[in-house]
């Protein structure tokens, strides 16, 4: 553990604090896990609209006339489809076939791609890139100039359109916009990593703290509360979206971790040659999703046997509020992946039992 | 907030003794600190336990904790009625939300215990 001094701030760590965040070492960011508590904070983005700080992710800008070529051979999904103003999940990928990371990639001009990265592998990432530049591309880390701002819940457009004369509503989900949020400059994206509607904005550091608090009195008459990093997990569970470190990481392909959509193998990318391998033999495991039936929650890490023996493991685990049931993700033999399977998940070294079911846990209405 | 008559461990858990018997709960600052509890495992009616060793375990959504007991003996009761409402241990932890009561079979164990200002001062308070 390292000492609170050494750790990464955000430019709204301040923020936090003053607002009685509880504030944990996150990969070596000190970040707010909390503040009224992971169930009431989680339940409001599924309801109202919650705000979150994610500046500490990470922020790659590419350019060039051969910006598309760079991105396109490091990144698995095709950039060659994406039209200016839309973004799409991507992998980055060893040659070896394992994630270097998971991405959001926005095509902000022909010759200008935004990438957004994991804070962790931030630096990784941008070394990796940069180690693949053979395509005369600028590559920024523009990660430490900037925050990030994850507004997420039904009430999240209400809530933002209040600061902005960009106008929200035709945005489409995972397009964005070059606009402004309170006069200030601010790439205006329709993602998320909650499974609700909502945005995530981009902003200069000396701005976000203002902007924090302006978005907190927009988002007033609908209940807006701040979450934390705690609320942030149980949501994106609910939704199975990957987790870097859990789901994917340098050991784990695409086509295992259920991401073949996010793989185009119409085209040439880094680590292509060892997924083309693996698609043409059976794959041996497969990502899929659990409920607990017995008593007990399986947690990340938590072996999974099946009729005794040794099948997997679980990657992400925990209880999911919205459902008032204990789930999670987990790594089995693919023909024990079905919906139905009975698993047992091994806590504290007893198995209790669980099924597999369908993902995602939770889907929003439309 | 510590009730003087309360014993405490720098685990966290305190033990209310009356007669031969102790009632064990886990602290306020416990709970703040796990947040919001969902789930707790307790030991049955006539489970024997050892000072320091593993009693039970609470689970917030966030964490895994292990409960220690602060003394040696048998349980004779364990609040059932936590396991279906295990959220109790936020709100009243040093009340309704005891987790066992147990026989002592060491009362001496008990002088080696923090007390009320002695668990404030371990805490900072």
């Amino acid at each position: 553990m390292q000492s609170a001094s050494a750790l990464q701030k955000t430019s709204l760590n301040e923020t936090h604090r003053a607002a009685g965040g509880k504030m944990i070492d996150f990969g070596g960011w000190d970040m707010p896990v909390q503040y009224t508590g992971i169930i009431d904070e989680h339940a409001t983005v599924r309801n109202a609209v919650g705000l979150f700080d994610v500046s500490h992710m990470g922020e790659i800008e590419v350019r060039g006339p051969q910006a598309l070529d760079l991105v396109n051979w490091v990144s698995t999904n095709n950039a060659a489809k994406l039209q200016i103003g839309q973004a799409h999940y991507s992998g980055l990928l060893y040659e070896h076939g394992g994630f270097v990371d998971d991405i959001l990639v926005h095509k902000v001009a022909d010759d200008h791609y935004f990438l957004c990265v994991n804070a962790s592998n931030q630096d990784k990432d941008f070394a990796h890139i940069v180690g693949q530049n053979r395509f005369d591309c600028a590559v920024d880390n523009a990660g430490p100039r900037l925050s990030q701002i994850a507004v997420q819940g039904p009430k999240a457009l209400a809530t933002l359109q209040k600061l902005t004369q960009t106008e929200l509503a035709p945005i489409k989900y995972y397009w964005f916009q070059d606009g402004e949020v309170t006069g200030t400059p601010a790439r205006i994206a329709r993602t998320g990593y909650t499974g609700e509607d909502g945005f995530e904005i981009y902003i200069s550091n000396d701005e976000a703290p203002r902007i924090w608090r302006e978005l907190m009195q927009a988002g007033e008459e609908f209940g807006i509360k701040p979450a934390g990093l705690g609320a942030r997990n149980t949501l994106r569970l609910e939704a199975a979206m990957a987790l870097y470190g859990h789901e994917i990481d340098a050991t784990i392909n695409p086509l295992e971790a259920g991401l073949s959509w996010i793989v185009k193998f119409d085209k040439e990318f880094l680590g292509k040659k060892k997924l083309e391998e693996a698609k043409a033999s059976p794959p041996k495991r497969k990502l899929a999703g659990f409920k607990m039936t017995g008593r007990g929650i399986g947690r990340d890490g938590y072996e999974v046997h099946i009729n005794g023996a040794p099948a997997g493991w679980v990657t992400s685990g925990g209880p999911a509020p919205t459902l008032n049931l204990n789930i999670g993700l987990c790594y089995v033999p693919v023909d024990k992946a079905g919906v139905g399977q009975s698993i047992q998940v091994i806590v504290r070294n007893q198995p209790v039992d669980a099924e597999i079911i369908p993902t995602p846990f939770y889907k929003r209405a439309k | 907030m510590y009730p003087d008559n309360f014993k405490y461990t720098k685990e966290h858990e305190w033990i209310l003794v009356e007669g031969d018997t102790g009632t064990i709960g886990i602290t306020d600052h416990a709970q703040h600190e796990l947040g919001d509890i969902v789930y707790v495992d307790l030991p049955k009616a006539g489970t024997v336990v050892e000072q320091g060793k593993t009693l039970g375990s609470v689970e917030s959504v966030k964490a895994v904790s292990d409960i220690y007991s602060p003394v040696s003996g048998e349980v004779v009761e364990s609040n059932t009625e936590l396991t279906a409402a295990p959220e109790r241990l936020n709100s009243d932890p040093h009340g309704t939300a005891w987790l066992v009561k147990i026989k002592l079979s060491d009362p001496s164990q008990l002088a080696g215990l923090l007390s009320a200002a002695d668990y404030k001062a371990y805490l900072g308070e």
